[in-house]
């Protein structure tokens, strides 16, 4: 593999319509889901149109650099800007997930002990600063909250395994043993997998049993988003990875020349590390 | 692996023509063109509502508008100027300047760049149209402060996706600056020799990245305790509105320096040029942008110091605050030092820069009266501090834009813009700015307060002053526009170096720059400040 320092030629791609269709897609999906929580019908269906073309894109775009690097047109320094372009990617995912860990922190150490204190007896004489947070006026239902030692011990559990299968996926890469990896990948998945069924399961019950709703106050609203933004993320993760191994499958990737499966696994290990941090700020503490 | 096959040579033997070029590009000329013409056009239409805004505002008392109407004229207003003109012009000017100016071939991912690009109008229109919905567009202010833009009609949730839309945009515009600049530098130019136009806008991504999801996050609450029964910014589930007031600022005051960073950077290279001096205090320079860069993540809230928080906290923010005027003074003085003994000539260009020191610094100095915590309570959302950020705002950055197009224009297009109507429309847009913004000082020491459509009697004739003031200033940009339109058909052909004192990169290819610039990068000898002391190899066609 050439060195990207001595490489003086960098590849750039040919004009391509996937950006256009890209933005009709965003454009179609940021309207369709401003009409639907106005509850106009047709917003169902620009969604719908959105979420076609999106994923048309996805398949169009990805399938010309995947083209472009079987036919290897990467070298060193292209290699390069991809690792760098996915840390910052990771970054700002990161960020996203800090708005609303910030937003937890502060209901938990501002709102909620503030609006407890004296100063508010008059205005709101039967709350009680109590975390997870069950009065105050804003709060018709009666719930439970959902306990750190249950299911969500034994996701973190598969999360923790799965960033271990994904390493061993790894060192089968770099080391040319295929048949490592295939299993390494696959296990991934499947713990991926197993995770968002566990977390399926965790759902139904808090929202049937527990009666823990978005709009069960503070503990409900940042519960769902924190763990559901994260469940997304989970998703799309396991979906990368499935398609990493596919690709292997077809014989992709060799010791050098592996950045999707790399990227794959960056993209895993933070949202394995953002869990952890759910776990005990969410679930445990 | 070290055979370079043809199949990387053969897209780029030709211009691709006609509506295609536009839509599917992967060129940064091209795509930058894109952005400028686009944030052209919303800095007219952010314009027309300031028109619409200082119309209402010559009398007391309603004229033409309703208040409900006023409020979503200052809100779309303030949204299309930072997300639609502001920060795409300077990402636009990114595109364009920073592969020339640092010999790369491209940006380092020039598809995404292009999506970059096209999610801006769809954006836009969101925003645009919104107007035209029940309700009417968002009216909480730019802001968006809950619990207003918690109730509200359709059109806030409009504005809450293309906010999305547009900090998906800027994520990935600047993922793709920070990659160009980190791993496609030309041999030799180094990250403490590359033009200060590259640290500027290095630093500014590294800000989007950070805060842009802050904001996606911010207005995700909002939309989700419209919609979704949330309660982060209701304090009967448990909420707090001031925590929306905490996440926005924190996204929203390095913002402003993403705003204003670029600015410092084009002010760095068009001094020095018509200053015939390299920049003095180079490294310094650097430096003072990187501070910036940190210290702008500690005063958010000195955004809020009326909203109420503790002594402590007031007296940190504060105190936070006054040290960004280290480095920002750091900045003016080393242009004013390299102004020293400069054999300075006055070319459109220069004018804009120095009139952007001068009323940067008007603005500056406000700005730091403002971050006295105890002033700032008199002060807060009153006219003080609509002249504040629009000496900041349109003087800083709008004016360096100006300074950077009339400076590049010659390698853009290959022509040179007319002289005396550049000149014309700096002093006209000097003089009308200051007509229209000064007296919003005295307004606000009076006691006037923003985002009202009537205001008391005795608020009228500055008021009026102001307006006429806005007027002007708005007609003078189509001389700009004239200029431009007119230069890039009629204007007369440009050298490869129009400037005397210019030394970066950019000026040692052919005039204007050719569609594929450093397809081969060159060897480079590179001083301070991106300055070229020689140049081997290195293609273009």
């Amino acid at each position: 593999m050439m060195e990207s320092s001595e490489q003086t030629h960098y590849f750039v791609p040919s004009p391509s319509r996937w950006p256009l269709v890209g933005a009709a897609a965003l454009f179609c999906l940021g309207l369709g889901a401003a009409l639907t929580v106005n509850g106009l019908g047709s917003g169902k269906v620009l969604l719908a149109l959105g979420f076609t073309i999106l994923i048309w894109m996805l398949f169009g775009w990805f399938g010309d650099v995947i083209r472009e690097s079987l036919n290897g047109v990467y070298h060193g320094k292209e290699d390069m800007s991809f690792r760098w372009g996915m840390g910052w990617f990771i970054f700002s995912e990161v960020m996203f997930f800090a708005a609303f860990f910030g937003a937890l922190f502060y209901v938990r150490t501002i709102s909620v002990p503030e609006l407890g204190d004296i100063t508010h007896k008059l205005l709101y004489p039967d709350f009680s600063a109590a975390w997870p947070l069950a009065t105050g006026p804003g709060i018709t239902q009666h719930y439970e909250a959902v306990a750190a030692w249950g299911l969500p011990a034994i996701n973190t559990l598969l999360l923790l395994t799965s960033g271990a299968t994904v390493t061993l996926a790894h060192w089968g890469l770099i080391r040319g043993q295929r048949r490592q990896l295939v299993l390494g990948l696959l296990l991934t998945v499947l713990l991926g997998a197993s995770f968002l069924t566990l977390q399926f399961i965790e759902y139904h019950h808090a929202l049937t049993e527990l009666n823990l709703t978005l709009s069960a106050g503070a503990y409900g609203m940042t519960f769902y988003m924190l763990t559901g933004f994260h469940g997304l993320h989970v998703l799309l993760g396991t979906i990368i990875l499935f398609v990493v191994l596919l690709r292997v499958l077809r014989g992709h990737f060799d010791e050098h020349n592996h950045f999707a499966f790399e990227a794959a696994a960056w993209y895993w290990h933070f949202v394995d590390v953002v869990w952890l941090l759910l776990f005990v700020f969410v679930y445990w503490l | 692996m070290a055979t370079v096959t043809d199949t990387q040579h053969a897209p780029h033997s030709h211009k691709p023509s006609g509506l295609s070029r536009w839509l599917t590009a992967t060129n940064h000329k091209d795509i930058g063109t894109l952005y400028l013409w686009f944030s052209f056009t919303m800095f007219l239409s952010g314009g027309v509502m300031a028109l619409c805004i200082r119309a209402e505002l010559f009398h007391p008392g309603l004229q033409f508008f309703q208040p409900e109407l006023f409020n979503q004229f200052t809100t779309l207003h303030g949204l299309i100027m930072v997300f639609g003109a502001i920060m795409p012009a300077f990402t636009g000017l990114a595109n364009w300047m920073l592969p020339l100016m640092i010999g790369a071939p491209d940006m380092a991912f020039a598809r995404m760049n292009n999506w970059s690009f096209w999610l801006l109008p769809p954006a836009a229109l969101l925003l645009l149209t919104s107007f035209a919905v029940p309700g009417g567009a968002a009216a909480a202010g730019w802001t968006l402060y809950a619990p207003l833009s918690t109730q509200m009609g359709m059109g806030m949730d409009m504005t809450i996706f293309a906010i999305h839309i547009m900090g998906i945009s800027s994520i990935m515009g600047s993922i793709n600056i920070i990659v160009t600049i980190l791993n496609l530098r030309a041999p030799g130019m180094t990250l403490m020799k590359m033009p200060m136009f590259a640290w500027a806008t290095l630093i500014t991504a590294y800000l989007i990245i950070a805060v842009m999801p802050v904001l996606a996050g911010a207005v995700t609450m909002v939309l989700t305790d419209r919609h979704f029964g949330t309660h982060f910014f209701n304090a009967a589930g448990g909420g707090d509105p001031i925590l929306y007031q905490h996440v926005f600022w924190f996204f929203g005051h390095p913002e402003v320096y993403i705003m204003a960073l670029p600015a410092f950077g084009i002010v760095s290279h068009v001094i020095p040029t018509f200053a015939r001096k390299p920049l003095f205090g180079y490294t310094s320079m650097v430096y003072a942008t990187s501070s910036i860069g940190i210290l702008s993540f500690m005063v958010w809230a000195h955004h809020m110091f009326a909203t109420g928080m503790p002594a402590t906290a007031q007296l940190f923010f504060m105190y936070a605050t006054m040290l960004i005027a280290v480095p920002t003074g750091v900045k003016v003085f080393n242009w004013i030092a390299t102004m020293w003994e400069g054999a300075m000539t006055f070319e459109t260009p220069m004018l804009f820069a120095i009139g952007f020191i001068m009323l940067f610094t008007i603005g500056g100095l406000s700005g730091v009266t403002l971050s006295v915590a105890a002033v700032d309570i008199a002060l807060h959302a009153s006219y003080y501090v609509v002249a504040h950020f629009h000496y900041v705002l349109v003087a800083g950055a709008l004016f360096s834009l100006f300074a950077a197009i009339y400076y590049w224009f010659p390698k853009m297009t290959g022509k040179m813009y007319n002289e005396r109507l550049g000149k014309l429309h700096f002093w006209w847009s000097m003089v009308w700015f200051n007509v229209t913004f000064f007296p919003m000082h005295f307004l606000g020491l009076a006691g006037m307060p923003r985002r009202i459509p009537d205001y008391a009697l005795q608020f009228t004739t500055f008021n009026e002053i102001a307006s006429v003031g806005a007027f002007c200033f708005g007609l003078g940009q189509l001389i700009f526009l004239y200029n431009m339109l007119v230069s890039i058909k009629y204007g007369e052909p440009a050298p490869q170096k129009p400037w005397e004192g210019a030394d970066t990169l950019e000026w040692q290819i052919p005039t204007p720059a050719p569609y594929h610039s450093f397809t081969e990068a060159p060897d480079l000898e590179v001083a301070e400040n991106g300055a070229i002391r020689a140049i081997k190899g290195g293609q273009h066609h």
